[in-house]
């Protein structure tokens, strides 16, 4: 297939940047976005141009380095998958595709589709841990859990920090991811212990990075590639506030 | 409690309660409405009672209040929200992953304002406010609402406003118990569907009363 490409350039943070246009032929339906954006830059890299930066790792759908918001939507038109997991069978041949970095104030660019998500790290850095060496695995049966909690911290757990929820979010909210963290944690007796002082720490540092409120118009959920829901929103809002009245 | 009311959650938590607080005085208003199918006594007591109650009078004011703190905050938030994308996508389909009128709450509150001061010269100036200031009320609170809603504008646009609230209360009742925290993978549900009941119960009432005027207008009773 052949399709007409936008793509976001900035030379780096402090350019303004652009769109520029490009055109890729004989893709395969077959292979992923990320493998046609590789064939385009090597078209690049071939005719001497300055190839186009973007985030990718594991390409397979688990560390969460890529982004790209495609055609208007976080990871592209597909639903529960991450850019790299994207097949280029979901587009038609001859179609332009429009393609952006994560926009958000607390995620800059730093070149083309690139952007700095250690916004992230310095939530977790706040308060996303457990403070105690917790030791080696504990025999299975040692620490009783129900298996809904288990099943709740574990689907909170799959949060793989991409971005997809601030990138959709209409106020750029990151508020799914902080909730993910804070459920998993919370759900689980080990994390129980500092579960107040991690939802206010969280929540500072997450207001303190520029990140907007949540509106609960549930973008994310539909967006995040993990499916993560935005029932555990309401248990940080519960967790929060109860830590905060008790002050 | 410190830093809870600057906080992002603290400032959802002010619009989640105070949205609440005029859910529930919805509902009072729309039972009163609702006499007007008592006919005109039924009516006319009903807002003599109102008049007199020591409770409707000093919940006047709260309720007013409940409405500045509502918008005041809302605009307070929608601001901030604003900063948080300085630079906006050329191209962002939200069609697929969220409602309508849950990203455009702010401007379905603008309508609704709007539109309220409106409504509040037809019927409130007229009858509670002239108690307040010793003016002269209305005599039969019926005639007026019969001859305000028999002019087709003034029906209309009050018919088009209240859609407005409609969409609004569909995301907002929901929202406002999941910012509470009330709510978890099931609740969420729930209380969406309660939110689409009550937002369809309120929205059906008030619009039920123009469109019964218009109707005895054109066809006779």
């Amino acid at each position: 297939m052949n399709l007409k490409l936008k793509i976001w350039r900035q030379k780096d943070a402090h350019d303004k940047g652009h769109f520029e246009e490009y055109h890729v032929e004989n893709v395969s339906e077959g292979s992923s976005f990320l493998e046609m954006l590789d064939i385009l830059n090597n078209d690049l890299i071939h005719s001497g141009k300055e190839p186009i930066a973007f985030d990718h790792d594991c390409r397979e759908g688990i560390c969460g380095m890529c982004s790209l918001f495609i055609d208007g939507r976080a990871h592209g038109p597909d639903d529960d998958i991450t850019t790299c997991q994207l097949h280029m069978r979901k587009f038609k041949d001859g179609d332009t595709i429009t393609i952006e970095p994560w926009r958000s104030k607390a995620f800059p660019v730093i070149k083309d589709l690139v952007v700095d998500r250690s916004a992230y790290d310095k939530i977790l850095q706040a308060g996303g841990y457990i403070s105690v060496n917790t030791g080696g695995v504990p025999d299975a049966n040692a620490i009783p859990i129900p298996k809904k909690d288990a099943d709740e911290s574990m689907d909170a757990a799959a949060c793989i920090g991409c971005g997809a929820c601030v990138a959709t979010c209409k106020n750029g909210s990151a508020m799914l991811f902080v909730a993910a963290r804070v459920s998993s944690l919370a759900l689980l007796p080990q994390g129980k212990v500092e579960a107040a002082r991690r939802a206010k720490a969280m929540v500072a540092k997450m207001d303190e990075l520029g990140f907007g409120g949540c509106t609960n118009t549930g973008a994310c959920e539909a967006e995040c590639p993990k499916g993560i829901s935005i029932a555990h929103i309401a248990r940080l809002n519960r967790e929060f506030l109860c830590a905060k009245l008790k002050d | 409690m410190s830093k809870l009311w600057s906080s992002s959650i603290g400032k959802k938590l002010v619009m989640s309660l105070s949205g609440l607080f005029l859910i529930v005085f919805l509902l009072v208003h729309l039972a009163a409405n609702l006499f007007y199918y008592g006919g005109p006594e039924a009516y006319n007591a009903m807002c003599a009672f109102m008049d007199t109650n020591p409770f409707i009078k000093i919940m006047v004011p709260v309720l007013a209040l409940g409405f500045v703190i509502h918008i005041a905050w809302a605009t307070v938030i929608t601001l901030k929200n604003q900063t948080a994308r300085p630079v906006k996508y050329k191209v962002q389909d939200l069609g697929k992953s969220s409602t309508w009128e849950s990203r455009n709450m702010y401007v379905l509150g603008i309508i609704i304002l709007g539109m309220l001061a409106w409504h509040l010269t037809h019927f409130w100036a007229e009858m509670q406010l002239q108690h307040f200031i010793g003016g002269e009320a209305t005599d039969s609170p019926y005639e007026l609402l019969v001859q305000t809603f028999a002019n087709p504008v003034i029906a209309v646009l009050y018919i088009i406003w209240v859609i407005a609230l409609w969409f609004h209360l569909r995301h907002g009742f929901w929202s406002a118990f999941q910012t509470i925290g009330l709510d978890n993978q099931i609740w969420i549900r729930r209380w969406q569907c309660a939110a689409r009941v009550y937002a369809f119960i309120v929205a059906a009432g008030f619009i039920s009363i123009p469109v019964s005027v218009l109707l005895i207008r054109c066809f006779g009773k």
